[in-house]
Formats: C-alpha cells, structure tokens, sequence
C-alpha cells in the first residue's frame, strides 16, 4: 500500500516488480497508467502543466486507497502522481492493484482512478506554444464516473 | 469572540487571479463558514472579487480535507481555495 508524489518519471514495469516482488499469494496484478496527449478538445497541445497541493495530495491520494482497501480485498497497490512540467507521451499516473483473483484487481483499479479524478488536489494546464496556456476544465463525466461507486 | 487568524492558500486560476499562493489574515468577528469567507475575500480587492466571482465553481478545503461551502471555519489552521480539480 503506497502512494508516491514525484516530479521525474517512473518505470512502470520497475514499479510493478517492486511492488510484487516475493509475494506468491498475488494471482492478479492490474495495473493503468495515464498519458499526457497531444491534441486535447481540438486544441494541439505541446506540453501540461501539473500544480498540486502539497500535504493534501499525499493525504488525500492515501485516503482514496484506503476506501479502496475496505472495499476490496487487496494484497498490495500503489498510486503515483506526476507533477510539474509533462510532454505529450510521458506518463501521468499509475494505479497498480494486486489480489488473489482479477476481479478485486480490475474494480479497484478503476475505483481508484474515478476517485483520485474527482478527488486528488491536482490542476492541469495546458501549454499551447505561441497561444499561451489554459487551465484544464473538469470534466462533468468524471463526476458521474465517481458518483457510480456510490450507490455500491 | 476574538479575532481569528488562518493561513489561506490559493491554487490554479484562484491563485494567478488573487496573485498569490498564500497568506496570512486575521478575520473579522461574524464570518462563521466558508461561504462567509469566500464573501468576505470577494469585498478585499477586485483581484480578490476576480478569483471569487464563480463562487458556485470554487472548491475548499480545511486542514488539506475538502469541505463544502456551508462548512464551520471555527478551529481551521489552514484553508485552500481551488477549481475543480483536474488530475489524473
């Protein structure tokens, strides 16, 4: 169970075999990582930029992995969360989650990324060259993508 | 009742619009919730009335836990004001 904040990039599959290593009672091992692109709503996009709230993200990605545990029986995961300056390509987030059998795996990690989308005190803008930049609108469907684990 | 003193940080278009991350003020008797707060920032300044003006838009949080608008401030060391987020 680990959350981790950090400017540099990451390995995803370094991450992976850390989080699994010697374990032999995961059967199932999800994981979703996130991509900056470059074109967003029509507009070319030649990089993002990543504010967050220092304390409360760490605080509040914890917070959402451990509705997660409650809700799933997990063996291990792991969120991580870029901030700062990210290029088209680079990787954004990753959620890995491990159980015994794929399904807890699957839901938890969709789970984690309707829930760290609505939640996680991140701000995206966008930079578009010669245009300048523009703050990312939260988008209605992550709403209602959250909002579906409610009722649950 | 005596005067209250809490640290308020900004984030996104609320900090580049109020020109700052964060600061430092002594409240007025009288301003109980955050939706008090948000009224009371919008009276300092047109910076101020420009990050507040969308108050409907404007998240908090208190003691980096979100809250919503009708949320006592009493106790509070530290409030953020900040857009809707957008991680992910």
């Amino acid at each position: 169970m680990a959350v981790r904040v950090q400017r540099e990039p990451f390995d995803i599959g370094a991450e992976v075999a850390r989080l699994i290593a010697g374990r032999t009672d995961i059967g199932a091992v999800v994981t979703f990582s996130g991509l900056v692109r470059d074109v967003n709503d029509g507009r070319r996009v030649t990089a993002i930029w990543l504010e967050h709230y220092p304390g409360m993200t760490e605080e509040e990605l914890a917070r959402v992995e451990a509705e997660a545990q409650l809700r799933w029986p997990l063996q291990a995961s792991l969120v991580m969360h870029r901030y700062g300056k990210l290029s088209p390509g680079e990787t954004i987030v990753l959620v890995v989650t491990a159980s015994a059998h794929r399904q807890a795996a699957f839901e938890a990690a969709e789970f984690l990324m309707d829930y760290l989308k609505t939640r996680a005190p991140f701000w995206k803008k966008e930079e578009m060259g010669a245009q300048g930049g523009q703050w990312v609108e939260a988008r209605q469907s992550d709403d209602a993508a959250a909002a579906r684990w409610d009722r649950r | 009742m005596r005067v209250m003193t809490v640290k308020l940080c900004y984030f996104a278009w609320v900090r580049e619009r109020v020109g700052k991350g964060e600061e430092v003020v002594e409240l007025p008797e009288g301003i109980g919730s955050v939706a008090d707060l948000v009224a009371w920032l919008r009276s300092r300044g047109p910076e101020y009335a420009a990050a507040f003006q969308r108050a409907d838009v404007i998240r908090a949080a208190i003691d980096r836990t979100h809250v919503k608008p009708t949320a006592a401030i009493a106790g509070a060391r530290e409030i953020a004001f900040f857009p809707p987020v957008t991680g992910g």
